[in-house]
Order: structure tokens, then sequence, then C-alpha cells
């Protein structure tokens, strides 16, 4: 019975022999003999989770300093492919070390203002109904090598505190709303897990909008660095407030005025007064392609890429100029455009081999417009050290050598 | 009958889950919140018993402190705690807890969470009083045997406690 059917496994395996040998001559490389048909080895098997091809390099820059666990490590953005960071890449601001945590062990202590004070297991959170939403992180002090003079050579060192991923979480709002928040709560204390606690007070306002107690990352559980197992995303507002690790919210009637609320990532004015809460980050733009530190190294097409973003929303329009600001084109913006998130921009442009300067500049849905840095400071001075949203311009040598100047 | 069963079951999880929608979380006891919760409000609230001097501080500095900030208080490879609000302008301006920090909480709470750096936690919570107070005396903001506890702490208003405003962005163009 069996030998009157023709056995699909080695027809199949007949085409798959004649489509291998396609590809082989196709391909060549070192495995495969291609002109003379010889046999060819087996490639890897499969595997419980992928690394990376070996001849892939790219890497976050880690600085050289005393303390690790207190320092930070910038995305590698000029080398970014696409609109979402990976996981591995997402730029780090520790505090005092990224701790290890058993999530079967983690618990979230929401009380203070609140009609039911409760504690969560990661268990409860992930049973809550959930969301997944595209969302930048950006430190607020992304950029401020930059106030004085055009001083980092890449777009790494100069904008790599910004990273854009895929969060999948629960909405904090519906969390609240189960708990039944008392009339006079205004303000809510997010605290890590981290060795210091790190901790910041957030307007209740803000998190009822859009506050996230987010699990997840690029489709996986965060990473060790960003949290895991249980971060605050505050989207669109800047990084500190972002809190990693996270295991209490305390409701309150006023802000508690932290460390990093009042002495670090304030912004210091030209006449000694500082602004405090400055939360949001502003619409930004950054060619990533060409960029500081790359080479042309053939004339004619280019393709001018880059990443824009904006905390009040999306990104509607960003603008290039080749010509250090006296002409603008219109970049075509890539979709799907998220709000509050990496937004990709293209311009085909044609080098003849001359130098050159590119500028690009972002407008996002309210209509606001990144400034020039000779606009921000003329308002802001040359302390402010945190915020700097300013546009961002790269010049291109006739030796085709580009460079931040 | 299938009802019954149901309506018992959700009865059931509802006396041990607190959220009256999806029946999750278990409800914080006090302990769960006295054990947890070691925030500190700019007007004292959550500030624990216990109290320190300058004097006592400055011992306490010298073991523990020294290392990374420097000797009283100058600064090394960590900031400085020594200043005056009128150092906040100019080319580079000195932000230190005399010049910029505006609650003597503030500093409580920081120490008491993330200090030192390499044990944070270790210190008690006399000993935090004491570093707090030596901090202070650096600046002149208080003498060097004056007891700062939870009542006293929360009372000193720091130089800079005016230097803040909010923010008005967008502000440029």
């Amino acid at each position: 019975m069996s030998d009157e059917k023709p056995d699909p496994r080695s027809s199949r395996r007949r085409f798959m022999a004649l489509a291998g040998l396609g590809l082989a001559a196709c391909q060549g490389g070192p495995e495969g003999p291609v002109a003379d048909g010889g046999p060819r080895r087996l490639g890897g098997t499969i595997s419980p989770y992928s690394e990376r091809s070996k001849y892939e390099t790219s890497a976050r820059f880690m600085p050289a300093v005393k303390t690790p666990e207190e320092a930070s490590s910038r995305t590698p953005l000029h080398e970014a492919q696409g609109a979402i960071t990976p996981a591995s890449l997402h730029f780090e601001r520790h505090h005092s070390g990224i701790p290890d945590i058993d999530p079967a062990d983690h618990e979230l202590l929401v009380h203070g203002l609140i009609d039911r004070p409760t504690v969560f297991t990661m268990k409860d959170l992930k049973r809550l109904p959930s969301v997944s939403v595209t969302r930048f992180i950006e430190c607020s002090g992304n950029g401020s090598t930059e106030w004085k003079l055009p001083s980092a050579p890449t777009a790494q060192l100069s904008h790599g505190l910004a990273s854009c991923s895929e969060w999948t979480g629960v909405p904090l709002r519906l969390v609240l709303e189960e708990l039944g928040m008392k009339p006079e709560a205004r303000w809510i204390i997010a605290e890590g897990a981290d060795a210091c606690r790190m901790a910041r007070s957030l307007p209740l306002e803000k998190v009822m909008d859009d506050a996230l107690l987010a699990y997840a990352q690029n489709g996986e559980a965060l990473r060790p660095a960003q949290g895991y197992p249980l971060r605050l995303l505050s989207p669109g507002w800047e990084g500190n407030v972002n809190v990693k690790w996270l295991h209490i919210l305390k409701l309150t009637d006023q802000p508690y005025m932290t460390r990093d609320e009042t002495s670090k990532y304030t912004d210091l004015m030209a006449d000694g007064k500082a602004r405090q809460f400055t939360f949001l980050m502003d619409a930004k733009s950054l060619i990533t392609s060409p960029s500081g530190g790359q080479t042309l190294d053939d004339l004619g097409f280019v393709e001018i890429r880059g990443l824009a973003w904006s905390g009040r929303g999306l990104i509607e329009r960003v603008e290039v100029s080749i010509d250090d600001g006296e002409t603008w084109a219109d970049a075509e913006l890539e979709g799907p455009r998220h709000p509050k998130a990496f937004t990709r921009f293209k311009l085909p442009w044609n080098w003849d081999g001359s130098a050159a300067t590119l500028i690009s500049r972002a407008t996002d849905e309210t209509g606001y417009v990144q400034p020039s840095v000779d606009e921000l400071t003329a308002v802001r001075g040359l302390q402010s050290n945190y915020h700097n949203n300013s546009q961002k311009s790269w010049t291109i040598g006739a030796d085709g050598s580009v460079s931040n100047v | 009958m299938y009802k019954v069963i149901l309506l018992s079951a959700v009865c059931s999880f509802s006396l041990l889950a607190q959220s009256p929608t999806y029946h999750v979380g278990r409800a914080a006891t006090a302990d769960d919140i006295a054990r947890r919760d070691i925030s500190i409000a700019p007007d004292g609230k959550g500030l624990p018993v216990g109290e320190g001097t300058a004097a006592e501080g400055a011992v306490i500095y010298e073991s523990r402190c020294r290392e990374c900030h420097g000797p009283e208080g100058e600064g090394a490879d960590e900031a400085g705690f020594i200043g005056k609000p009128s150092e906040l302008v100019g080319d580079s301006p000195n932000k230190t807890v005399g010049s910029y920090w505006p609650y003597a909480t503030t500093l409580w709470d920081y120490i008491n969470r993330a200090m030192p750096f390499d044990r944070p936690g270790e210190l008690s919570e006399d000993q935090v009083y004491a570093v707090v107070a030596y901090l202070l005396h650096l600046n002149r903001i208080v003498g060097e045997n004056d007891k700062l506890n939870a009542e006293t702490l929360p009372a000193i208003k720091m130089p800079n406690r005016d230097g803040f405003i909010s923010d008005p962005r967008p502000d440029a163009p």
C-alpha cells in the first residue's frame, strides 16, 4: 500500500536540493563550493535564544568611570536601523547598580491617600488588562555636550541617551481607579528597589493620563538594566521619572522634594533661579546618517536618515537643510507614527563632493518647532544643562568626512 | 446552581483580594507600610525618632564620607557641600547643599536612602541626623552642638528655599 504512494518527503527533498544549489550558485561563500557543485557543510542548529551575528559590533558607549554602578551608557544612534531600539542597546542610567530581583519575590505596594492600600505580586499585575505602546525614553541630560560649542564627535555621544521601545503593561490609571483615590491626592511618589531606592514625585494628573506599569519591552520581559521586573513608564517625560525596579507608589498631597527633583534634575537659569519639575522632553530631531565620525565614500546618491521625537505627541514634520540652514526641504516621515515615539525621516540627496552642512528640525503636532541652540541659550543661558533639544548640524568635508562643527 | 457556585467563588475571592473589579492584590497591612515606607515629606512627615549634632556627625563623616566628598565637605571625586546662593550665577555656578538645596529634609531623606554609596542604608537614624547636622554646620546653618531631630530639622529654612520657579516651557523660540 505504502509503496504505491509517492513519498512526499523524497520529492520535497529533491526540490530543496535543487533550490539549495540555485541559492549556493547565487551566494557563493566559503561554506558552499559554487561552480563545481560539490558538497556543502551544514549550518548552525536551532537554539533557545538567539545571539546576533558575530560580524555585528554595534554597542553602547561605556564611559571610563570609577563607579560604573552610578553611570550612563549611550545607545549607538548613528547605527540605528529603525525606529525601535533593541533592548540590548537601550541606553542606561543607573544610580546604584542593577539589582538582581526574582520576580516571584517582587511586590508593588500602593499606599498613601488611597481607599484600599494594596500589595500586588507580579502575577497580580500581569492578570490585569494590558496595553502595548511604542514610546521613547530620553534622559533630560541628553545633548548637554552641545550647549556651548558642538563638542561630541558622534551622534551616539551627543544624543545617545535616548531610545525607543514597545512597552507592555498595565495603565496605572486602571490600578488607581481600582483602589480608590482620596480627593486630596495630588502627587504620587514612585520608588525603585535599587540600592539607593531612587524616588521621584509625579503629578497625579500625568499618571492618570498615560503612565504605565511596564513589565515587558519589545515583546519580552524587561531587561534587568531596564527595571526588571517592573518599571514606571511616564511617556514623553524625562528618563529619571521612568522609575526602574518599581516597588512602591505613594499617593500624597504634595511633592516630596527628593534629591533628584531638587538638587539634580533642575535647570539653572542665568539669574541664579532654577526651573523645577521640568518633566517634559520637547521636540527634537537628529540626522543619524551621515553623522559625526562617519565618511561618505562615494559621490552620488545618499539617503539622509534620522530620528525625530516629541514628548508632546506626534511628529508632524521634519525639514532638512544641506546648506547650513539657508534652505530647507521636507523629509519623508516613515509610518506608522506613534505619539511620544521615535519617527524615522529620510531625504534622498545627491552628494557632488563639495563641503556641506546638514541640519534637521522637527515640528510636533502642537505646532512646536525645534529651536536653534542660539534661540535656547538666549532664553536659558549656558548653565541649565538639561533639556537641550536644539537643532543638530553635521559638516561634511570635501574628503567625505563628517564632523560635529 | 451554576450561578450560585460562580457567585460564591467570586465572593470568596473578594474576601482575600483588594481590587473590586479584578479581584487581585492583597490588603496592605500597617506592618507592610511601616516596613517599606521610608519617604520623608518637606514638612518633616515621616522623619523617625532620633537625633544628632554636627560634632557627632564630623566623626562619622571622617570615616564614611570623606573618601569621596573630601575633607570638611570641600569636594573630591564627588560634590562638595559648601556654598551660598550668590554663587549660582556666572560661568561656573557652585551647586551645593549650602547654595542650592531648598529643603533640609531632602538631605536627611537622600543620605538615609542612598548613602554611603557602597553601603546605602548602613547609617542609623541618629547617625543620619548627625551627618545632616555636620553638613549644615559646614554652611553655618546650624551650630556645632545644635540637636537635629524630627522637630528641629524641618523648621530649618535653607538659603536657596526660594530659588526655584515652575516650568514655563514652551519658552523658545
